[in-house]
């Protein structure tokens, strides 16, 4: 069975699964919206602000893959955690009034479109000749589960986590060495 | 139970209202506590005791002008007050009031509540960073590196509390602190884990990280008035104020729930269930302690004197930090004995 889903197959719009749709469709244009308004903000803050809104999008979607854990650790760890790190970098390092940065390089310029028109193409390319298989709901999404897989099946991703944090310490003590002098 | 698109509606809207009404009146408690710590009698005006004066003062913001200055960064700003209130009302889905009053009984509720927490400090910064005034920039510094330093033992002694019960479900939490009050977590007796000694010390960090979280007194570092005018709320006005203040207190309901059920037992009688009405697990316990708790605060707030910026920061990463992991490893080794 590989027919491509044509229009009639849709669901009624106010069924149940055309409901889901139109919400899955918010989600979509708002991650959209966020990455846009981060891309093309003038103003630091600005494009931040278009991150969140882009992380939030994105916890909608683990949430709508019937994944409350994930949607909650990344609205905790990207929006409570690493935005705000990273509105602390631009308080602590930019200027007030911030413009862009230096002018358009080659790699923001041309090259930089013709790079993601190819990943898009890719994907696309990827997305329609794969033989999507319905994948069995292997876990309800509860913690005790999400932690035995994390040990069992996927214990490299989790070793490289360590790896990351271990990165992450050195990388805190050189630059608090650094500004030492006594 | 169907979820029906009715039962939506009153879902959302008894929140709303609970919101409200408790954001009202705790101003009122507030006022009134501050009098009797300070011997005068509060307000006293509107109605019997000034019992009216919530509503008339909600009237009085919602009618003034709502003022933008000339050099905000206009959309950063108008955003700030919205995120301030939506988070904390997003919490009280989660929230079980009783074993069957909970709007959505998530299974990650301890985490829910996190997460729209950590949305509420982008508020802060937000709101200091649009706001394009030296005061508000400081301020909103201030309270993200309070929220930062304060998340972290307040999110590891809620794991400890985790690992005891096993579940990341609020009212699983609470299910297992039903036998009179020395089943609460807060004792150290609890029987998954022998004797912990330091489980107290673990309800004195989470109510420590709470007052801190909140941004109240003697943490309001924030919005100290005597050096930062109003902090970040400098420049607002009308309902953009309103809001700020009516989610400062929506955020102190909702600390003093999360304590409650961590470690006070959420809906549990005290007395254990005894079969006879105000005896049994019911609400009315609930809202018993959580208001016990918010007098606590109150009483601290008009108690103790602000502390510095660096007395706070040092007493986050110096003792709670490390107190509170030690506890977690306490906890760890017990669960692993027992």
């Amino acid at each position: 069975m590989n027919s491509p889903a044509s229009f009639m197959d849709a669901p009624a719009l106010f069924s149940a699964d055309g409901l889901l749709g139109i919400i899955f469709l918010i989600m979509i244009a708002v991650t959209l919206t966020g990455g846009f308004i981060a891309a093309t903000a003038e103003r630091l803050v600005r494009a931040l602000a278009g991150i969140v809104i882009c992380f939030t999008g994105v916890a909608g979607f683990y949430y709508f893959l019937n994944s409350p854990f994930m949607a909650m650790m990344q609205i905790l760890i990207y929006v409570g955690a690493i935005c705000i790190t990273i509105s602390f970098a631009i308080m602590l390092a930019a200027p007030e009034r911030t413009r862009k940065t230096g002018p358009a390089n080659l790699l923001s310029g041309p090259l930089g479109f013709i790079i993601a028109a190819l990943v898009f193409g890719g994907m696309c390319a990827l997305a329609l000749r794969t033989q999507w298989e319905p994948f069995a709901k292997s876990a309800t999404g509860t913690v005790r589960e999400i932690g035995i897989e994390l040990l069992t099946n996927h214990s490299m991703v989790f070793e490289l986590i360590s790896l990351v944090l271990l990165i992450a310490i050195i990388g805190a003590i050189v630059i608090a060495r650094g500004g030492r002098t006594g | 139970m169907s979820l029906t698109l009715l039962n939506v509606v009153l879902a959302v809207f008894i929140a709303i209202c609970f919101v409200g009404a408790n954001a009202a009146y705790l101003v009122w408690c507030e006022r009134k506590g501050a009098g009797f710590y300070q011997r005068r009698p509060g307000p006293m005006e509107n109605g019997w005791w000034g019992l009216l004066q919530p509503p008339i003062d909600g009237v009085k913001l919602m009618t003034k002008q709502l003022l933008i200055p000339g050099g905000v960064d206009k959309a950063i700003f108008m955003v700030a007050p919205v995120l301030a209130m939506f988070p904390a009302l997003i919490s009280f889905v989660t929230i079980p009031f009783s074993d069957n009053i909970v709007a959505h009984p998530i299974d990650v509720g301890v985490l829910v509540i996190f997460a729209f927490a950590a949305l509420g400090g982008m508020s802060l910064l937000v709101a200091g960073w649009g706001s394009r005034n030296k005061y508000s920039m400081i301020s909103s510094v201030r309270a993200v590196s309070q929220t930062v330093a304060y998340e972290i033992p307040l999110l590891i002694t809620t794991i400890t509390i985790v690992m005891i019960s096993g579940s990341l479900n609020l009212g699983d939490i609470v299910q297992q602190q039903l036998d009179g009050f020395l089943s609460w977590n807060v004792w150290p007796l609890h029987k998954e884990v022998g004797f912990n000694l330091l489980m107290p010390v673990s309800f004195l960090i989470l109510f420590v990280c709470s007052v801190a979280e909140t941004n109240r007194a003697p943490f309001d570092l924030g919005e100290a008035e005597s050096e930062l005018v109003a902090g970040f709320h400098t420049e607002y006005s009308s309902m953009g104020f309103g809001l700020f203040f009516m989610g400062e207190y929506a955020n102190i309901v909702i600390g003093s729930c999360l304590i409650t059920i961590l470690f006070l037992g959420g809906w549990s009688c005290p007395f254990g269930d005894l079969g006879i009405f105000p005896f049994t697990h019911n609400v009315g316990w609930f809202l018993l302690k959580i208001y016990l708790i918010i007098f606590v605060f109150i009483w601290i707030r008009w108690t103790f004197p602000r502390t510095t910026i660096y007395g706070l920061l040092n007493l986050s990463w110096k003792y709670l930090i490390p107190i509170s992991l030690f506890n977690l490893l306490l906890t760890a080794g017990l669960l692993k004995v027992f």
